[in-house]
């Protein structure tokens, strides 16, 4: 039997924190290709501490619903879920690389198979794009439009502006978009004076955040200039000098990111039969279920 | 029972034997023996074992409940609870699970076990709060996905960030559910409880107490473990009685200050342990931590005896969660809101100071 066990931080404050983390659960387990879904959490129940043992299987692979290497993946998770001999160097990182190592967790004797955050996959940059599809409701979005990127940015952790770059990067190099840019809340360049760094006048702004909640329904949009007070609500497109401004909110709600969550289990040797497949296309707005999807950053 | 039931059951007694809950079968040199509480056979043939199982049905299906799939030790146990499996017998548990069913409780949870076709167990739950009300006036659900949702808000739909807090919303119920569906929506509703409980019957159950708990914590939270002085547990046994009381979470607490210090505030009787701190106490504690650093200081307010137990009531009243139930008009209540509104209009400055009297001393 195998195991996914999605791992998010949830929130005591944000109901809404844990909804993309069971959105995301749910779709996997209706393709049935493992035993037992699992979540679990920082700030919510099951706690890191518990989810393991809640679990039947022995083979767990255990998902990080987070948007880079950090603290929390190098340090809270391991420790919490008890991964005997966990040891950084075992994911052989470089910032944004993490792949998978495996592990038996102490207080249950099962073996975890500890993936990489989600937020660092080559995956999620499809993600991104398909965010951007969402807002502005045109699948084909790129010509004409610039791309925003935006990360919380270096405040406690390098990592964090650097798997930001890493999408924007792969983005821009597949000339969809007319421009692309990585824009930070709390370093430069900062999103605050997102018009600065575009020519072209749609720009779509999009979130590297795993779940909706103050930074991106308060802090983002009121720094942007979107609304002078968050309460009041956006127009999507909203106009700010000159520049029609397309805001997604955090990409981590987006369906697709079920996806990137299957594709990190594979990475670590989970048997997923055509789950990838099935979820591309059932999480994709603009193509009928039963036909293939279309070709994605990577493919 | 049906026969396929009956097919097993004689299948499962000569091939090692079998024995639940009353009923014992088994082949040996003179043939099959077969036991109930009432009547003990030997030396049967296979047929005139079928015919003894054939006409005690309910040990037969009984069995098969119980034996005929595949499920974790946590769930077998758990649901064999619910319906007192080792305490009562097999005809009293189907007597009164055709009459009505047999009700049983977790947490807040109220579980009915109903017996389906051929002695399976049909499971239904919902808040014990709405015990009486009929299943048409309820929210019915058989999806146990739907308890993550259901349960996310009380039923003032306030968010409860702790799933184990005395504010189950009442209003739906969950029906024809099977074991493995109870049990994944009862994981949903209280998770890992039924998982502690299983550990902590089997005598399993890992605690981490107060000083451990701390100790590992890091980032912002690594301060937590400065309140310990050494100077004894006072603290702990205050976060307790604030944050794991009854009143405040089912779970029963089973962690002390360490492994030698128990605290003096009672851990509860909340039918599922809980094992360590949790993160809103790990959170909680981070505050008091800043909190408790601070000296005390000397001041002087003058209030009248009558002001001095009011405020003492608005404490009460906001630590018992009951400002909401203080009626309008009683003012006979000291954390009524308008007598909230005299005292502060009386002994409340422009700045909000206490009989004007400012918090750092000029």
């Amino acid at each position: 039997m195998q195991a996914l066990v999605i791992v998010a931080h949830g929130s005591h404050l944000n109901p809404d924190a844990s909804t993309p983390t069971y959105d995301h659960a749910n779709t996997i387990a209706e393709t049935g290709v493992f035993d037992e879904v699992r979540t679990g959490f920082w700030k919510e129940e099951p706690s890191f501490r518990e989810v393991l043992r809640t679990v039947e299987s022995d083979e767990v692979y255990v998902v990080p619903l987070f948007v880079s290497e950090g603290y929390f993946t190098e340090e809270v998770i391991p420790r919490e879920l008890r991964l005997e001999g966990w040891d950084l160097d075992e994911w052989e990182s470089d910032g944004t690389s993490a792949t998978h190592a495996t592990f038996e967790a102490a207080d249950v004797g099962k073996t975890v198979h500890y993936c990489g955050p989600v937020g660092t996959h080559d995956a999620m940059s499809d993600v991104i794009v398909r965010r951007a599809e969402s807002v502005t409701g045109d699948d084909e979005v790129g010509e004409g439009f610039a791309l925003a990127v935006v990360g919380h940015g270096t405040e406690r952790n390098e990592n964090s502006a650097k798997a930001v770059e890493l999408h924007a990067d792969r983005i821009a190099e597949t000339d969809r978009f007319e421009e692309v840019e990585a824009l930070f809340m709390d370093e430069d360049p900062e999103v605050d004076d997102v018009t600065e760094f575009f020519e072209t006048t749609d720009v779509v702004v999009v979130p590297l955040f795993v779940a909706d909640g103050y930074h991106t329904q308060e802090d983002i949009p009121e720094d942007m200039g979107l609304t002078d007070d968050y309460r009041t609500g956006w127009e999507t497109p909203s106009e700010v000098d000159g520049h029609r401004i397309w805001y997604a909110g955090a990409v981590g709600t987006e369906a697709l990111m079920a996806d990137v969550v299957i594709e990190r289990a594979a990475d670590a040797g989970a048997s997923v039969g055509d789950a990838i497949e099935s979820i591309r296309r059932r999480t994709d707005p603009s193509v009928d279920a039963g036909s293939g999807s279309g070709a994605g950053v990577g493919d | 029972m049906n026969d396929e039931q009956l097919d097993a059951f004689v299948s499962a007694a000569a091939s090692g034997g079998l024995e639940c809950d009353g009923v014992a079968a088994a082949r040996d040199a003179d043939g099959y023996r077969f036991e109930t509480p009432d009547a003990a056979r030997e030396g049967l043939s296979e047929a005139e074992l079928r015919a003894a199982a054939d006409r005690n049905p309910r040990f037969v299906s009984n069995w098969h409940y119980w034996n005929g799939r595949d499920r974790p030790d946590t769930e077998l146990a758990f649901l064999r609870h619910l319906e007192s499996a080792d305490e009562r017998s097999v005809p009293d548990r189907y007597e009164t699970m055709t009459d009505g069913g047999i009700v049983a409780t977790w947490g807040q949870l109220r579980i009915d076990v109903g017996l389906g076709p051929d002695g399976d167990r049909v499971y239904a739950l919902r808040n014990e709060a709405d015990g009486g009300v009929d299943a048409e006036a309820l929210d019915v659900h058989s999806d146990p996905l739907e308890a993550r949702r259901l349960v996310k808000r009380d039923d003032r739909d306030r968010y409860r960030p702790l799933k184990t807090a005395p504010t189950l919303p009442t209003g739906w119920a969950f029906v024809d559910l099977d074991g493995r569906a109870l049990a994944e929506t009862v994981e949903y509703v209280y998770p890992a409880t039924i998982a502690n409980w299983y550990l902590e019957g089997r005598g399993e159950l890992d605690v981490s107490h107060w000083r451990e708990t701390m100790e590992r914590q890091s980032g912002i939270y690594g301060v937590i473990k400065t309140w310990d002085r050494g100077e004894g547990y006072e603290h702990v046994n205050w976060v307790a009685e604030a944050c794991c009381d009854d009143s405040q979470c089912l779970k029963r607490r089973e962690w002390e200050y360490d492994d030698e210090t128990t605290l003096d505030v009672d851990g509860g009787d909340g039918e599922f342990p809980c094992r360590e701190p949790c993160s809103l106490v790990v959170t909680a504690a981070r505050k008091w931590t800043q909190l408790e650093g601070e000296r005390t200081e000397r001041y002087e307010f003058e209030l009248t005896p009558s002001e001095k137990e009011q405020v003492e009531a608005i404490i009460d009243a906001v630590a018992d969660g009951r400002t909401d139930s203080i009626r309008e008009a009683d003012i006979y209540e000291g954390a009524n809101r308008y007598r909230a509104r005299f005292l502060r209009a009386k002994r409340l400055d422009d700045e909000g100071r206490l009989c004007g009297v400012p918090t750092d001393g000029e």
